[in-house]
């Protein structure tokens, strides 16, 4: 591989990896504001044994979101400078404007809640987990908004002197279409990858440890298994529908990406969506597959006959404006992570909406039949499911808009740093992925320990033990 | 004076701001397992940080965001210039920030030391590379026409070429040092008992041994006979405040002192942002680097409204947490 390739492979790598803990951050702060907001509205201590664990499901966390983001930001310069170069202008205000404006709040209020529990008025430390949530929010609009310009440039010039994107106007570059679909999207999705979290933990502490049924918490697993599964019922219908609309705007602005993402290769009218193809993937004629009448059609555009453009014909609308090239991306990969990613959002889903039938008016989640059984098992894949889902998504996005960094505008071939090594990339990409390996492991083995604590203490036990819990605040 | 200017000054607040918060929050890793003796001291020294270090590092996140925004040149150029010493630096981070956030995650005495042990050598490192970074873009780059530093002898040459210059290697010496002193003073405003007379009792040594590293500086040219008296000074001075408990000002001047040496390294070459040492024509300048009037229009005003706010609310969170950090076991 050449240093083009291992800084894409370092892109995706580092990319990727700060993206399972970016969801997981954007809801868990929100669930921990509601759960706290309950908590002080009726008093109940499980709502504040709730807030307390989510609160530090979400430090942790946070604290890999944080570093591993920070690598995101210096990434531009460090692998990708000639890009750095050409999209500072319009870039570099929105990392700028995400830094000072919501990042800030995050960080700094985070410290406030966490350590702030004997020190801040009732009132005001709820505000301040409240404040965490809001700049999360904040953070991705502003952030997918740089993307977006990635998938459809907009509010830009280009300086006829050097060549480069210029600024024309920050409130268009926010407001760009693909942003304001894929912002509610993303915010879906990162609900989803949440809520299935606290629904595992839940659901596994409530029934699948022995003597679960008589612990003293396991009406409060019971409420956090059914919060959890909630939240990932209504994120599924919100990701679904969200979705529906991002695939018709990026149908309008990326043809070929949606193309891709059915391996379409001949322009049809009244075209099916093809749930499942072996062969063909080089154009010619799949030998097994299985479709839906018109879907296509109506999914991206939203009418049964409408005509949807295929790879061919787009190839070569794509050399008369461009010039001589392939302006078709991997199409394996795109019609598979498409479908890897709508495939595990709807399990997820489906998952969810079980459990809530089966928990229906105080019933145990019942493990003798089949399908309670099924259940049970299904709950160690269940939090990585979202996770796969974001990532086929993104691994969708940003490789079906390949060979282009910015759509129409800007090559990814130009963009890599032209100083580069490939021995620093190397270098650089085996300190990361092994770091980042590292991490995983201790992120998980504290999830496992946080999630395996009991939430209240426990009356029998010796007070000299409970010096944790003696204070109202988590001990540091 | 115009945007390009007011952006530069912005910068070198969010750089100064950064070095002197997370400074001593980088010494306090270094220190608190030397100050600190067995579980609860260490303990102790680590939850002077723990609430306020996150919003420290922001101010990194703001400085690198910011300098993307307004010099998009200077942004590229310095990192990918100075490729590995930057990818240490966020490894060092990362380990940095996984182990003081998951120290007390766990009740576990081994737990415990192994996060210190990492908190110690990251804060350490991390001090260290920035100190050599810093000392790099001092002494200049070799930069390319393209503004790239060239590759010419491979990745070991380009890396040799930020890391083994005589200044990188007095800054990663200095960076530790300053951080440590900060560090130790911080410490001994923040805490009570043993831990606190120790801080007290290591400053003194730090400040000799800078007093010790500016002499050299000054030797070998960075710094001037104005500046190196005035160093000697107020370094001085630390060591006497420390020494009488009069941490706060002991605490403050050695602020100063780390915002002074932030400050002359990115004001040394003004206009010019990043020298070459190849040909001063390939040198990044302020009005070469600058974005576009309307980039620097609109973080003007999102900086504007929202930088007030952060120093405000950071203030409040550190007035929140001022009570003296004791070392004893709390009390059931």
């Amino acid at each position: 591989m050449d240093t083009l390739d291992l800084s894409r492979l370092q892109f995706a790598v580092v990319t990727i990896y700060h993206y399972f803990f970016v969801p997981m951050s954007i809801a868990l702060a929100a669930l921990t504001a509601g759960l706290q907001t309950a908590w002080r509205r009726t008093g109940k201590q499980r709502y504040r044994d709730l807030t307390m664990l989510v609160g530090k499901l979400l430090m942790a966390t946070f604290a890999v979101g944080i570093v591993t983001g920070l690598v995101q930001e210096f990434q531009f310069g460090l692998s990708w400078s000639e890009f750095a170069r050409f999209y500072g202008d319009v870039f570099g205000p929105t990392l700028a404007i995400e830094g000072m404006l919501a990042f800030f709040l995050e960080a700094t209020f985070l410290g406030l809640w966490f350590f702030g529990w004997d020190r801040l008025s009732p009132r005001l430390h709820l505000a301040t987990i409240w404040i965490v949530s809001i700049g999360t929010v904040i953070s991705a609009f502003v952030i997918l908004a740089a993307n977006s310009f990635m998938q459809n440039p907009v509010a830009y010039d280009i300086d006829p002197e050097t060549g480069r994107a210029r600024l024309e106007n920050f409130s268009d570059l926010l407001l760009n279409p693909v942003n304001l679909a894929a912002f509610p999207h993303t915010i879906a999705g990162a609900a989803m990858t949440g809520g299935a979290l606290l629904l595992t933990i839940g659901a596994w502490r409530a029934w699948r440890s022995p003597g679960a049924l008589t612990h003293r918490d396991h009406h409060s697993w019971r409420l956090l298994a059914r919060l959890g599964a909630w939240v990932s019922l209504v994120a599924g219908v919100a990701v679904a529908i969200t979705g529906d609309h991002l695939g018709k705007v990026i149908t309008q602005v990326q043809p070929m990406k949606m193309a891709a993402a059915e391996a379409l290769y001949r322009t049809e009218s009244g075209a099916p969506f093809s749930i499942f193809a072996l062969g063909g993937a080089d154009g010619g004629e799949p030998f097994f597959s299985l479709d839906i009448p018109y879907l296509l059609s109506i999914l991206a555009i939203g009418d049964p006959t409408a005509t949807v453009l295929g790879i061919d014909d787009l190839q070569a609308q794509y050399v008369e404006l461009y010039g001589p090239g392939n302006y078709v991306p991997w199409i394996p990969v795109a019609y598979w992570s498409f479908r890897l990613m709508i495939g595990a959002g709807m399990l997820v889903a489906a998952i969810a909406a079980l459990v809530l039938w089966r928990t229906r008016k105080m019933r145990p989640l019942d493990r003798s039949g089949r399908v309670g059984r099924l259940l049970l098992a299904s709950l160690p894949v269940l939090p990585l499911l979202p996770l796969a889902a974001n990532t086929f998504g993104w691994i969708f996005t940003e490789t079906a808009r390949q060979p282009w960094l910015a759509f129409g505008l800007f090559f990814t071939a130009d963009g890599v740093s032209p100083g580069l090594t490939e021995a620093e990339v190397l270098a650089s990409l085996l300190a990361f992925t092994v770091l980042y390996g590292i991490l995983a492991v201790i992120w998980t083995r504290l999830i496992l320990h946080l999630a395996r604590q009991d939430l209240s203490p426990d009356p029998d036990a010796p007070a000299s033990d409970s010096r944790d819990h003696a204070t109202s605040a988590p001990s540091y | 004076m115009d945007l390009a200017t007011v952006w530069f000054a912005l910068i070198a607040l969010c750089w100064v701001l950064f070095f002197v918060l997370e400074g001593f929050d980088f010494g306090v890793g270094m220190l608190a397992p030397i100050l600190g003796r067995g579980s609860d001291q260490r303990g102790a020294a680590v939850r002077t940080i723990g609430p306020v270090w996150d919003g420290n590092e922001v101010w990194l996140v703001a400085a690198i965001g910011v300098m993307f925004a307004a010099f998009p040149d200077w942004y590229a150029a310095l990192l990918s210039g100075l490729y590995l010493p930057f990818v240490l630096i966020l490894l060092a981070l990362a380990v940095r920030g996984i182990a003081l956030e998951f120290r007390g995650k766990k009740d576990d005495g081994g737990w415990r030391r192994r996060c210190d042990l990492a908190l110690a050598g990251s804060s350490l490192a991390a001090a260290a590379l920035f100190g050599a970074v810093f000392g790099a873009f001092a002494g200049g780059l070799p930069l390319g026409a393209d503004g790239e530093v060239a590759a010419s002898g491979g990745a070991l040459a380009r890396s040799l070429a930020g890391l083994g210059s005589p200044a990188a290697l007095l800054g990663a010496v200095t960076g530790v040092l300053l951080a440590g002193l900060l560090g130790s003073t911080y410490l001994g405003l923040r805490t009570t008992g043993p831990v606190r007379d120790r801080a007290r009792a290591v400053a003194p040594v730090l400040a000799a041994v800078l007093i010790v590293l500016a002499g050299v500086a000054a030797l070998f040219g960075p710094l001037s006979i104005g500046g190196l008296a005035l160093v000697i000074v107020a370094l001085a001075g630390v060591a006497v405040l420390a020494r009488a408990g009069r941490e706060a000002l002991a605490f403050a001047v050695t602020a100063l002192v780390m915002a002074a040496v932030t400050v002359a390294i990115l004001v040394a070459d003004f206009p010019v942002l990043l020298a070459s040492s190849l040909d001063p024509a390939w040198s990044v300048t302020l009005a070469g680097a600058a974005a576009s009037p309307m980039a620097l229009r609109t973080i003007s005003i999102a900086g504007i409204v929202v930088l007030p706010g952060v120093i405000a609310y950071q203030a409040f969170a550190y007035w929140v947490f001022r009570k003296r950090v004791a070392s004893e076991p709390v009390p059931t």
